[in-house]
């Protein structure tokens, strides 16, 4: 199956109020799609099935809204990557503690790149 | 061969202000490098399926930015005397307020974009970049053999005309105006902005009508 079909074949009905246009999902910016190919990786891996990933997404949507976010489609990949952290968290021996003390290991690896080179995260600090 | 290498470079240090990694930038890396080194997902099936949305990010604006300025002579001079403002007239404008140059290409000259894998691709007139522009053998073979990476992508120049390379900066991001195609004069401003291609306003490839099937780099 090439890649392209690949993405034909990802169920966008299932979710709730996903943007699309007519080909398919519409990204803000590059880190939604890396969201987005993520969660579609996972499941095609078997991590957890796309009802799961739906109800996953739905209820993150929901306490978003609880909270009171606005909804106006501008915060729907951040909803989804909060989703699929916890989902990830939930399925995987991979902690809340770890995903937090690798984000900071990135924003120092950040920090210490000069301009023009590509920020690369040191073997140390993997922990 | 006639390639320069143009080089815009400073070294002032402006990230401060603009991190270079935004907080959600920071979760993507985060989850992803600890899932590739979980085995849980391969980071090249994840490029090559991101890469079927290269389109998908700000769709096709950088295309109707060039379609207009070939069309409408106003456009185009304010793109070159200031294209930060021009393309914001369309409401494209970047979160982190990064200055745009659109450099043109003509007879004599052919213009070519590099940058590393830090923020610096002007995705909201381009959507995401390419797998290839990320890899370094890109961005070294472009300084160094511009005319082999143009070949790479199948576009062949006259030997009279010059390659300009431009390195993007932190605070400055490159557009390249490719030339309008001959046989084009009957096109409306749309039908101009669907023969413009992403590889063409990088400056790997020229645009042709009819349009041509998009190619990747050879491997």
């Amino acid at each position: 199956m090439s890649a392209q079909q690949q993405a034909a074949a990802v169920p966008l009905d299932a979710l709730p109020r996903i943007p699309v246009d007519k080909d398919g999902p519409v990204f803000r910016e590059p880190w939604e799609a890396q969201a987005f190919a993520m969660t579609v990786k996972l499941h095609e891996g078997g991590l957890f099935t796309w009802p799961e990933w739906a109800a996953a997404l739905s209820a993150e949507i929901d306490r978003a809204q609880a909270a009171g976010d606005p909804d106006l489609g501008d915060t729907y990949y951040q909803h989804w990557l909060k989703a699929l952290e916890g989902l990830v968290v939930a399925k995987t021996d991979l902690s809340a503690d770890r995903l937090l003390s690798r984000k900071e290991a990135w924003a120092r690896a950040a920090e210490r790149s000069p301009h023009g080179e590509p920020i690369l995260l040191p073997e140390d600090e993997r922990g | 061969m006639s390639g320069s290498h143009d080089h815009g470079h400073d070294h002032h240090d402006h990230d401060h202000e603009h991190p270079r990694l935004s907080e959600l930038q920071l979760r993507v890396r985060a989850l992803e490098s600890l899932l590739v080194e979980k085995g849980l997902v391969d980071p090249a099936a994840l490029d090559e399926f991101i890469d079927i949305y290269e389109t998908k990010v700000g769709p096709r604006n950088g295309a109707r930015v060039v379609a207009r300025a070939w069309t409408d002579p106003a456009f185009l001079d304010w793109l070159r005397k200031d294209a930060s403002a021009a393309i914001k007239s369309f409401g494209f404008e970047g979160r982190q307020g990064e200055h745009m140059v659109v450099v043109e290409n003509t007879d004599k000259v052919h213009n070519l974009v590099v940058c590393t894998l830090c923020s610096c691709y002007p995705w909201p007139v381009l959507g995401l970049p390419p797998v290839w522009y990320k890899s370094s053998p890109y961005r070294s073979r472009a300084v160094i053999d511009p005319r082999g990476v143009l070949a790479d992508f199948g576009t062949v120049l006259p030997d009279d005309v010059e390659i300009k390379v431009w390195d993007s900066t932190a605070e400055v991001r490159y557009l390249v105006l490719p030339q309008r195609p001959a046989g084009t004069e009957t096109l409306s401003e749309d039908e101009l902005a669907d023969l413009v291609t992403r590889n063409s306003m990088i400056g790997v490839e020229t645009v042709s009508y009819p349009a041509r099937p998009a190619r990747e780099a050879a491997e």
